[in-house]
Order: C-alpha cells, then structure tokens, then sequence
C-alpha cells in the first residue's frame, strides 16, 4: 500500500528573482511538514524536468541543494504526464520496500525566467523535428487541430470549449494561490484574441512560475489517509500526425488498467483532478473517459455536475486554466487540491464527499496517459 | 532495406511529397525510417506521392513563436490525410474545411519549402 502523506504548492504566477530549485524547495519543505517529517526522513527523490534549467540529473542536483542524501533519485520526463508518472513510480518505490517516503518535487521559473518566445519554442519541440517543426506548428496550433477534428466529429462548439475556461476561472476564484481570479464570461472567451484556431487565449493556460511536491509514504500519516488505489499508463503516439485515432487516444487505455487494479469504476468517483492544459484537453479527457458522454461534457458543465457543490467536482483549485501552468508542477498541482479535499482541509472550497478520486494526465499531444484511483481511509 | 534508393523530399528541399511502403506487411508510412513501425522490417521503399488527399484537421495559427514565423501569420497548418493512405502535416489555404478534397503544391515558409494544399479544381 502507499499513501500521499503530505502535499505542498506554492501560488502560481510571478516570482520574480527565484530559480527552479528555490521553487522545488519551496514546495518540497511545505510537502515534508505536512506529513509531519523531518527532511532527512526522506530516502527517495523525483522530480520532473525544468526547461529553464535543463540538467541530466536534476534530482541529484536538487537533493544536494536541499540538504538530502536519499538512497533512491532521478528525474521523470513525460511531458504534462510527468506529475502523475512519479506519483506512480513513488507508490511502486514504496510497495516494493526500496523506500519509506518517497518526495515527488517540481517547479520551475517558467514564466520570469525566460521570455515568452522562448517558452512557446521549447514545448512546441514536441513535434516532430523533420516533418511538423519547419511548418512553425506551436502547442495551441497541436491542441487546435484536434480541437478542429473533434468538434467536427461530435458537433462540439467553441462557446461549449469556453464553458470550461469559465469552469475553471470560478474555481480559481475562491483559491488565493491561483494566477487568475477574476471571473470570466463564455462571451469573454470568444472575445479574446486568436491563437490558434478554433482556441483563443482563454482556451490556452498560461505559462506560470511555480512548485508543487508531496510525499509518498508506506504507511499513512493522518487520522484520514489518502490511499493510491491502482494507476496505469498509455502510450499511444508522440506526434499529432500519428495520432492513430482520435476517437481514442489512450486516456480509455490507461484508465481500463487503472480500474482493473483498483476494483473500481468511473461511477464510484466522486472527486476529478483532469489534466486541462487547453479547454479541448479537458473535454476530450472527460469524455474519454467516461466523466461525460461523447459531445456532452460542456453540457455537464453548465449544468453544474463538475462544480464544487455538483456531483462530480472537478479541478477546484482552477486547473491548468487558472491556477496556472509551471510545467511539471502544474498538473501535480491537481492532486495536491485532490488530497486537500479527500483529507477535509480544502477550506472555503471544501467539497461534501471526495472518498474517491481519479486523476488522469496528459502529455505531448495527448500521447502519453496516467490514470489514478485514489481512496479516502480512515 | 539499407540500399533502396533515397527519393529526395520537401524535408530537405525538394518539391516532393515522399512516404515509405513496406514490402512485407504492406503498411505505409510518412516518417522515414530505416525499417517498417508496423511490423520491423527492413524491406521499405521510398514511393512519390500523388499530392492528393483530404484535408482531416485544421487549425489558423494567429501567435506563432518565433520573429521568423511571425512575418507569414495568419497561416493555416493542416492535417492531410493523402490518397496513398498516410497523414501528413502542411499549410493550406486559409479557409480549407475539413472533408475538402485538396492537391498539394509548395510555397516558401521562413526559409523553408513547404507543402501548401488548395482545393482540387478539376
């Protein structure tokens, strides 16, 4: 068994003058004190991958700085699935008796510590260098030709995409830590400027600054422990060009392989922390994965099944959308919110009853997927 | 199979579209590589494409990431799915709909050739 025994986020946003390893730090200090550890408790280390500060061994580079010598370290790199793949890999760890307490650490200056440009260059390197890279493809051009297809398929809207982003905004407004809090309008998000057709700015999350960690943990922590139930991945493609259908692009694989370990289904969720780096993402994803039927998930939205108070919570920090994206954190940022609320500590944004949680992540152009089940022990 | 001969592309300067067929499984495919991604063999051949095909997705880039790229926004980069049985990535015209039967042409983008898909006429 292992048990998320700690989390910690840091807002995201600006942070003008801190380096990806003081955000990793932040993050990783506030996680360690909420499962009630001392630093050097901590015998396992990863970490994801920072563009601003590329490393081949980040996590050694990052145990050095914070004062650590665990006996198991390394980096993960799997795009946006990165968070949920070290979650993963840390409940692997745990189970098989290599560590006690495992510390999953991100975060990354993305957004001051590198002009604009230089942040869009270095993620559209998920094309294919050859073949997509010298058509001047960006990640929103990526998003926005499976955002074309699929609405063409399923009769989907862009006023149904911005539902999403108004989601999200809402949520984020009750979170002080959120990049954007001000609430939005579906009129709002057809208003705002092109990116790449049929997604506009709103539809896009912003590039952030920011850290996330938790601790991964044999035994739980708390009175209520959060439980990894079963996690699984797929990978189906790396390039958009490949794709091999759109219909399913492994978010149904992996999520297959969850259930089968965990003895539990989409009906039993009561709690949803979704990948949602574009509003296409997170309406792909639902309805992939069952959250939602096929063209229905926007439906779902306005008719509050994915609020705070509705049946299926989803994202209550902001997400992608709001919260802010800083790379590998931000999509940890998801579970930090989800363990919040399965533990009753989410505050003013408290939902009735996350006993079970799925979270799902996605990388490069939908290509690689993480599905977890988590549960509520007490 | 090391040996076949190499039919130069649009990848390296050349107008011409160029996907590979394996002669073991009978699969195609767009990225060029020394061996068949269906099934592992050696035995691919360089075949020219018609450039003919059916636009499958579209998307207008408005906020390209480099000064270079920026100079030619709006452009419109689109999926391809060709006659062949391969799907490629292009730029096309502004206004291409998904289901358009589309020809293939080349145009200069940044300081690349590009293939550039209008609406089939004939």
């Amino acid at each position: 068994m292992s048990f998320i025994t700690g989390v910690g986020l840091t807002s995201f946003g600006r942070h003008e003058g801190a380096s990806t390893l003081d955000l990793m730090s932040r993050a990783a200090e506030l996680a360690i004190a909420d499962a009630g550890l001392q630093r050097n408790e901590i015998d396992g280390v990863l970490c994801g991958y920072s563009t601003v500060q590329p490393h081949i061994m980040l996590a050694t580079v990052f145990a050095e700085h914070f004062g650590i010598t665990p006996s198991y370290a390394h980096a993960v790199q799997v795009g946006g699935a990165t968070g949920l793949a070290m979650t993963m890999l840390a409940h692997i760890i745990v189970e098989a008796g290599v560590a006690r307490h495992v510390l999953v650490v991100s975060g990354e200056n993305r957004l001051t510590g590198q002009s604009r440009d230089a942040a869009i260059q270095a993620l559209a390197q998920v094309g294919h260098p050859s073949y997509e890279m010298p058509l001047g493809p960006t990640i929103p051009a990526y998003y926005g030709l499976v955002a074309s297809r699929y609405m063409h398929e399923y009769g989907v809207t862009e006023e149904d995409l911005a539902e999403f982003a108004v989601l999200m905004r809402a949520h984020a407004a009750d979170h002080p830590g959120a990049q954007f809090r001000d609430r939005i309008t579906v009129a709002d998000v057809m208003a705002s400027k092109p990116v790449a057709s049929p997604l506009k700015l709103l539809d896009c999350c912003p590039v952030s600054d920011g850290g996330a960690a938790f601790v991964v943990s044999r035994e739980r922590a708390g009175e209520t422990g959060v439980r990894i139930r079963g996690c699984a991945q797929a990978h189906t493609h790396q390039y958009v060009t490949t794709i091999p259908n759109f219909d399913r692009m492994g978010a149904a694989m992996s999520l297959q392989r969850a259930r089968a370990q965990s003895d539990l289904s989409v009906a039993d969720v009561r709690y949803a922390g979704i990948y949602d780096s574009f509003t296409i993402t997170l309406a792909m994803l639902l309805e992939e994965l069952g959250l939602a039927g096929r063209g229905e998930a926007a439906a779902r939205v306005r008719d509050g099944h994915f609020s705070r108070d509705g049946a299926v919570p989803l994202n209550t920090h902001g997400g992608l959308l709001s919260y802010g994206h800083c790379g590998v954190g931000g999509a940890m940022a998801h579970l930090v919110e989800t363990q919040l609320q399965m533990t009753g500590r989410a505050g003013g944004r408290q939902v009735k009853d996350a006993a079970i949680a799925l979270l799902h992540g996605d990388g490069g152009v939908l290509s690689s997927h993480v599905s977890m089940f988590l549960e509520r022990v007490r | 199979m090391s040996g076949a001969p190499r039919i130069d592309d649009w990848t390296i300067g050349a107008e011409t579209i160029v996907y590979q067929s394996c002669a073991a499984c009978g699969a195609t495919q767009y990225f060029r590589r020394s061996f068949c991604a269906a099934c592992g063999a050696a035995d691919v051949h360089d075949k020219r494409a018609s450039g003919e095909g059916v636009v499958y997705a579209t998307s207008v880039v408005a906020r390209a990431a480099t000064a270079e790229a920026r100079a030619h926004v709006p452009y419109n980069i689109v999926l391809i799915d060709a006659a062949e049985g391969f799907r490629m990535m292009a730029h096309g015209d502004g206004d291409l709909e998904i289901g358009d039967r589309v020809t293939a042409g080349f145009r200069r983008f940044t300081d690349r050739l590009v293939p550039y898909f209008t609406r089939t006429t004939s």
